[in-house]
């Protein structure tokens, strides 16, 4: 389950993949990647709000100042982005999540759409929480 | 009035030439034909309303009111027909007709004309499960205010309102019904009448509001035989341009109101020291009205008009046969709404498959429905749900349309499952 999905997986296979159907599988199938979300970390304070459907991120910072998120959606789809973004940002300093794009990223492997940046865009909404719980 | 319709349902009536009245459903969405099922949110526009309105703006154009020259005339006639027409369509009098912003705008503008001056702390509001934020919240706020109470209609397994229920909370501090018309999400029709009628013979005094967001689009309306003292709906839903949406109120009962916006045009006189108002429904109408807007919710109305709110029922009520038996055979899918009076508005959960990814799936084959909480939040707790999925019919809606969802609910299983 824990098979490293770094930026690069990501890049490479979207390449290789062709009409919408075989991307959303396959957005699908990172979801199921992400690490399992801790029921007592479904609170309130973890919520993101302003997304159709459910989402909660959570972070933690290690001694050496990288960064370990946490993050879940009741929606596949949304579970998948969720681990595309992560793969951008999982492990790093708060510099280096800084200097992530996640908009370019997503532009790159064609789901911009998803990130159109406004504040009724819940899933923008998750890149800005990235940086709120980076930015202390 | 009476026109004899087909209403057999085993030779539906072909009304593909009705969809091709709306300019937009020849386009593609995510390159795919359009297959739009979210009308209840917003309905498209027909060529004659997005005609009628460039028409104003490139040749007829004034502010509306005191212009004593021919365009100004001439456009003020205009908008004043719209109020007939409006009035006319829903059986009341041109006097009855407010224009506000939307439907949202129609209840913030009785809560705050009549709920802030005649209500008291310990007063009760009725609302139903089933009621949109926009009957909601207006109402909280004065209750949050005002120390008025919030009463709750209940629903029954099949989605319709408990009427038992309903008349045992009723009680004299009750001081207004406020009920929807249509769900927006479990496509009830809601015995309005029988609603009106029982508050008003518990106690003539309770005012009864309807929301005919839905209600206007779905069935033929006729306020008076209804009985209610107001009636709001919005005219996007209706075909018509957004930024327009209508208040009915009982002459007697507007003309015992304050207005609430203060401004241009809603003045008898204004000096510094005091201020007289116009008559209703002009003191309602503060500032430039949106004169464009009024013109296009003219043009769908006139529209309607033309091909009969009958034929638009029987049409539809053809669709709602279809989609229920493709519905009810699409496995894991639950319903949510099951009145045997129902209009084309049909949400629904699906097992495994949360109500963002299907749409978010049907997007990519060019279907439009809308996931969520549909501005119901109260009711998607009491359906034990997070969101629905929702699909809703349109005047322009098809068969073909009903057999793509299908196809796409199906591609939703076999994407998620």
């Amino acid at each position: 389950m824990t098979t490293e999905i770094n930026m690069e997986t990501i890049r490479e296979t979207f390449a290789l993949l062709g009409d919408w159907e075989e991307r959303y599988r396959y957005v699908i199938e990172l979801g199921r990647t992400l690490e399992p979300f801790p029921d007592s970390l479904r609170i309130e304070e973890t919520r993101v709000h302003g997304c159709t459907s459910q989402v909660w991120m959570s972070a933690e910072k290690n001694a050496a100042g990288q960064y370990h998120f946490r993050a879940d959606s009741d929606a596949h789809i949304v579970r998948g982005l969720i681990a595309i973004l992560l793969s951008g940002v999982q492990g790093r300093s708060a510099t280096e999540i800084s200097a992530f794009d996640p908009l370019d990223f997503f532009r790159e492997l064609g789901l911009e759409e998803h990130l159109s940046p406004n504040r009724r865009n819940g899933f923008y909404a998750m890149a800005q929480r990235i940086q709120t719980l980076t930015s202390d | 009035m009476k026109r004899s319709v087909d209403t057999s349902v085993d030779k539906p009536v072909d009304r593909s030439d009705w969809r091709s009245d709306f300019p937009i459903l020849a386009r593609t969405m995510n390159g795919k034909p359009l297959v739009y099922l979210d009308s209840a949110a917003s309905a498209q526009k027909p060529q004659v309303v997005i005609d009628a309105m460039r028409d104003i703006l490139e040749n007829e154009y004034a502010n509306v009111h005191r212009g004593l020259y021919a365009l100004s005339r001439n456009l003020t006639a205009r908008c004043e027909g719209v109020r007939a027409l409006v009035a006319d369509f829903i059986g009341a009098r041109e006097n009855e007709i407010v224009f506000t912003a939307n439907a949202t705008g129609a209840i913030n503008l009785v809560a705050r004309c009549w709920g802030a001056h005649s209500l008291k702390p310990g007063d009760e509001i009725v609302l139903s499960a089933m009621e949109h934020h926009a009957n909601i919240v207006p109402w909280q706020m004065l209750r949050d205010s005002l120390g008025i109470t919030l009463k709750i209609i209940p629903l029954d397994e099949q989605g319709t309102l408990d009427l038992d229920a309903y008349r045992a909370l009723l009680c004299k501090k009750t001081r207004l019904v406020g009920v929807t018309h249509i769900s927006n999400v479990l496509g009830t029709i809601n015995p309005v009448s029988e609603i009106v009628r029982i508050a008003k013979s518990y106690n003539p005094d309770i005012k009864t509001l309807i929301d005919g967001s839905q209600g206007v689009v779905h069935n033929p309306v006729d306020v008076r035989g209804m009985g209610t003292d107001f009636y709001v709906f919005t005219g996007h839903k209706l075909y018509g341009p957004t930024g327009i949406g209508v208040l009915y109120g009982k002459q007697e009962v507007l003309e015992s109101l304050p207005p609430f916006f203060g401004g241009g045009d809603m003045i008898d006189s204004v000096t510094w020291e005091t201020t007289t108002y116009r008559e209703s429904p002009y003191r309602f109408e503060a500032g430039t009205p949106p004169i464009v807007d009024i013109v296009g919710l003219g043009a769908a109305i006139a529209y309607i008009q033309k091909k009969g709110m009958e034929a638009l029922v029987s049409h539809e009520k053809e669709l709602i046969l279809h989609a229920r038996s493709r519905l009810d055979k699409v496995k894991g899918l639950t319903l949510y709404g099951n009145a045997p009076d129902r209009a084309g508005i049909f949400s629904f959960t699906l097992e495994g498959a949360p109500p963002a990814d299907i749409a978010l799936i049907l997007d990519r084959m060019g279907i439009a429905i809308r996931a969520g909480h549909h501005c119901c939040m109260p009711l998607m707790k009491t359906l034990g749900v997070e969101g629905t999925a929702r699909a809703s019919l349109g005047l322009y809606s098809t068969r073909e349309d009903i057999d793509r969802l299908i196809e796409g609910l199906e591609k939703v299983k076999s994407l998620t499952g």
